[in-house]
């Protein structure tokens, strides 16, 4: 099946879940950061339930914060 | 390098005073040339900690920026943030909470507003930084 991953289509086997995009995609500090599908946010805790399909827009959002 | 156009930081600074005594914050974009970062658009967005202390942007906005750089052909570069009392480097929260080892992070330091100073790092591993070259004109 075919998705957009950060803007860039690819191709991805049925069933992929969000936990296995990231995953694949070598996501770095995956604990951290957001996803969207389609610009809905998934649930952290959805991540290994979701399941992408076909034409799904897929986002990466990095946590970003800090302090003095 | 990293390159900012004189109209983007003031764009950055103006924002940062107005929002004074709170940390302002936001993100950057624009395009990547071999070793060079080149920012083509800076946005502003909404510090929801609302603090002088830490600054955290609204994933929303976040989504919108994207979204929006997306449209423009631009590629996220980064983020920005204030120190409103203190230097323009990064605090150990700072350092612990950049994820992104790919992003630069602009630090606009207000301890004299009259003065602003603004400085651009890395940072590997969540603890590691390095300065870039920042060029504004």
């Amino acid at each position: 099946m075919k998705i957009t991953v950060a803007g860039i289509a690819k191709e991805y086997p049925q069933g992929l879940t969000v936990r296995k995009l990231i995953e694949s995609e070598n996501v770095e500090t995956p604990e951290y950061v957001t996803v969207t599908i389609n610009d809905d946010f998934v649930e952290s805790g959805a991540f290994d339930s979701t399941v992408l399909n076909e034409g799904d827009n897929v986002e990466f959002l990095y946590f970003m914060g800090g302090g003095r | 390098m990293v390159y900012l156009s004189a109209q983007d930081y003031e764009k950055i600074v103006a924002h940062a005073k107005k929002n004074l005594p709170e940390e302002a914050c936001g993100l950057i974009a624009g395009v990547i040339d071999g070793e060079d970062k080149i920012v083509k658009e800076v946005y502003l967005l909404e510090n929801t900690d609302h603090s002088n202390e830490h600054f955290t942007l609204d994933p929303k906005e976040q989504l919108a920026a994207v979204k929006d750089m997306r449209t423009k052909g631009l590629v996220p570069l980064g983020n920005w943030h204030s120190h409103p009392e203190s230097p323009s480097r990064p605090s150990e929260e700072d350092k612990r909470l950049s994820f992104d080892s790919k992003a630069s992070y602009m630090i606009l330091s207000l301890m004299d507003p009259a003065a602003p100073v603004l400085n651009s790092f890395h940072v590997e591993e969540r603890q590691f930084v390095t300065k870039e070259e920042l060029v504004i004109k």
